[in-house]
């Protein structure tokens, strides 16, 4: 799959090598390649086209026109641009209150997408930073959840707080806080059932949960492989709930993961961490440059990129 | 929200001409329904060919063009079971797609015609994985086959068949641990369960394997068919997820690029939400003939 990215722009090179001068038919050519590049890897086509327009403006400045090697020179500038257009890292920290507080972490996102593993990841991560977590199953519908997260809590030591024959995940959320207080633990971290974007009943549902427990962070959990719907779906989180960071799950297949690019550019938020196994450490931070040359396929472009 | 194709051709067509804007338009609308750029650009330039001998006089005439194009890339399997003998289904796909929702699905979905269904809970590996099973073979009042938590999925598969066999029951349906395809050695624990099947007696036309595809994932879902189909040959796909209104174009390019059939589309959580796939529905929907 990565191969045929990296052949678009070893081509993209060769078509520019040894060329006099740089037309803009040469460079339009070029951008058709990278949105052919982009789309396959699942930017979103909107997402796509501004990322285009954007790098064709630059790209035809002076700077590529007068460059020694304009084909590398063009590369850099589609690859800068996305690293910056992926985020900072100086952004991509969990807003942590100080320990004499319990900073609230609310796990939102579709069916599936990972958020009871992805929240028995952050408590681990979290304890080994000195952090007191407590876990919450607030996800009352899907069958035997809670003794999932109960199960993960355990294998990472961390409590879970379970609300036995309640119905209402917000009760369950708020009850929880209050232990959470009770028992000096300085970080909550609830986790919710999935729920589809456009289903108007657990989008209430959640806003429920949400306004009971103000959380710090409302963190939006998605799939890594996820298409051209990311942007729509996520958007319907960001409207009807508010999103404070992201994070992209199961990072460990082989997607180029431009579903990152997309829910960046759209919802606006920094991307936090990526899941990149089932293991409780399968917990990474995200980094925009991996991602970028990810998103290109061309791990070996970029140090060939470099040295321009 | 995206807005529909029918109404972005309706602006269109106040032209009555078909123009380039119309087919670039085409081309993003199958863009935008994860048909992939390449696909997606091919179909709209044979549309383009096509709309100068055929001469298609409304929107709907072109989008019933589209279809057709569309129509021979996919395949429908047949979900009707063989009588007179025990049949397994083996339930395969990527993490958190839907596997065990819908075999509890497909359960009530046998247990509807008069089948005997055995639920096999080879998912080993996942954190209270084998409870979510249990808890739909109690709701569905099927008879589920387990061993503990982290034993040998191949050994609960034997288990599962050995008893079905015993008790003369029409179907089993495995449940088996999501994986990444990318990962070799989870596809190999695969090919065990595999001969272990085989080596029951289980015949080709009573074992199916289902690679289950969530119609969210984009161009992904290709490789994903890829290797499983590589691992295992794959019989069929159910494309889950469908409420998301994701329309799962990624499934024309498995069609076109594996030739695997589909089987069942997953439209909600509850047992009823299960559906043999419906071509012309589906294909309605993709290509816009719905809104
Ligand atoms: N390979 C891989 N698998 C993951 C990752 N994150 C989660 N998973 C798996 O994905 C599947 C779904 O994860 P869950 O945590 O149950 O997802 P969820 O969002 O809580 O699901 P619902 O509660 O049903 O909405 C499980 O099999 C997890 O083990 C990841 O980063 N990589
Ligand atoms: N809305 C909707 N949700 C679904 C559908 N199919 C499954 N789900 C939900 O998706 C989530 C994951 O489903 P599972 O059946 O646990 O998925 P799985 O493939 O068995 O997951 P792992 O075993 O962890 O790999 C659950 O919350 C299901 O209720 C569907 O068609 N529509
Ligand atoms: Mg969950
Ligand atoms: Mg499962």
């Amino acid at each position: 799959m990565f191969d045929s990215i990296s052949d678009k722009f070893s081509g993209i090179m060769r078509t520019f090598a040894g060329k006099s001068k740089i037309t803009e038919k040469n460079i339009q050519d070029a951008v058709e390649e990278i949105k052919v590049a982009l789309l396959d890897a699942d930017v979103n086509l909107r997402v796509v086209r501004r990322f285009i327009n954007g790098t064709m403006e630059e790209a035809l400045g002076e700077k590529v026109l007068k460059a020694v090697d304009p084909g590398q020179q063009f590369v850099k500038i589609v690859y800068d641009r996305m690293v910056a257009l992926l985020g900072d890292e100086e952004n991509q920290k969990l807003l942590l209150k100080g320990p004499d507080t319990t900073t609230v972490i609310l796990m939102m996102g579709l069916q599936g997408s990972g958020k009871t593993t992805t929240s028995a990841k952050l408590a681990a991560r979290l304890k080994r930073e000195g952090r007191r977590p407590l876990l919450v199953a607030a996800d009352l519908v899907r069958p035997a959840a809670i003794l999932q997260l109960q199960v993960l809590g355990e294998s990472v030591g961390v409590p879970v707080f379970t609300l036995e024959g309640e119905k209402d995940p917000s009760k369950v959320a708020k009850a929880a806080l209050s232990q959470a207080r009770k028992d000096q633990r300085d970080i909550l971290i609830v986790d919710t059932s999935g729920r589809m974007h456009l289903d108007q009943t657990l989008m209430d549902e959640i806003q429920k949960v949400r306004d009971a427990i103000k959380p710090d962070e409302t963190l939006f959990v998605a799939d890594s492989m996820t298409g051209q719907n990311a942007v729509a779906i996520a958007q319907e989180f960001e409207q009807k709930v508010g999103i404070s960071g992201v994070i992209l799950s199961k990072f460990d297949s082989d997607t180029r993961g431009g579903a990152a690019l997309s829910l960046r550019s759209v919802v606006g938020k920094p991307i936090k961490f990526i899941g990149v196994g089932e293991k409780m450490d399968d917990i990474e931070p995200f980094y925009p440059e991996r991602i970028a040359s990810r998103i290109l396929g061309m791990g070996d472009i970029v140090s060939l990129v470099e040295k321009a | 929200m995206l807005k529909g194709f029918g109404a972005k051709l309706k602006a269109l067509f106040g032209m009555n001409t078909f123009d380039e804007g119309y087919f670039e338009n085409l081309e993003d609308f199958l863009i935008e329904g994860d048909l992939g750029a390449k696909l997606a650009t091919q179909i709209s330039d044979e549309v383009r060919k096509l709309a100068k001998s055929e001469k298609p006089k409304t929107q709907k005439d072109l989008q019933i063009l589209v279809k057709r194009l569309l129509s021979d890339k996919i395949r429908i399997f047949d979900p009707g079971l063989e009588e007179g003998s025990l049949t397994v289904y083996l339930i395969l796909g990527v993490n958190g797609v839907g596997k065990t929702t819908s075999i509890a699905k497909l359960a009530q979905y046998y247990k509807n015609q008069g089948k005997q269904v055995l639920l096999a809970a080879a998912d080993t590996f996942r954190a209270a994985a084998i409870d979510q099973l249990e808890v739909h073979a109690q709701r569905l009042g099927c008879r589920i086959v387990k061993q503990k938590s982290g034993s040998d999925p191949g050994s609960v598969v034997f288990d599962a068949i050995t008893s079905a066999q015993a008790r003369g029951e029409d179907l089993i349906l495995v449940d088996t641990a999501g994986r990444m395809h990318n990962k070799e050695n989870l596809l190999r624990e695969l090919s065990k369960i595999d001969k272990i099947v085989k080596g029951r007696g289980i015949e080709d036309v009573h074992y199916k394997k289902f690679l289950v595809i969530d119609s969210t994932t984009g161009q992904n879902g290709i490789s994903q068919a890829e290797l499983f189909n590589q691992a295992v040959k794959l019989d069929a796909l159910i494309l889950t997820k469908y409420d998301s209104l994701a329309k799962g174009g990624a499934l024309v390019q498995i069609g076109e690029k594996q030739n695997i059939p589909i089987a069942f589309v997953g439209t909600g959580e509850t047992y009823k939400d299960i559906h043999p796939f419906d071509k012309d529905e589906f294909l309605d929907t993709l290509v816009g003939l719905t809104d």
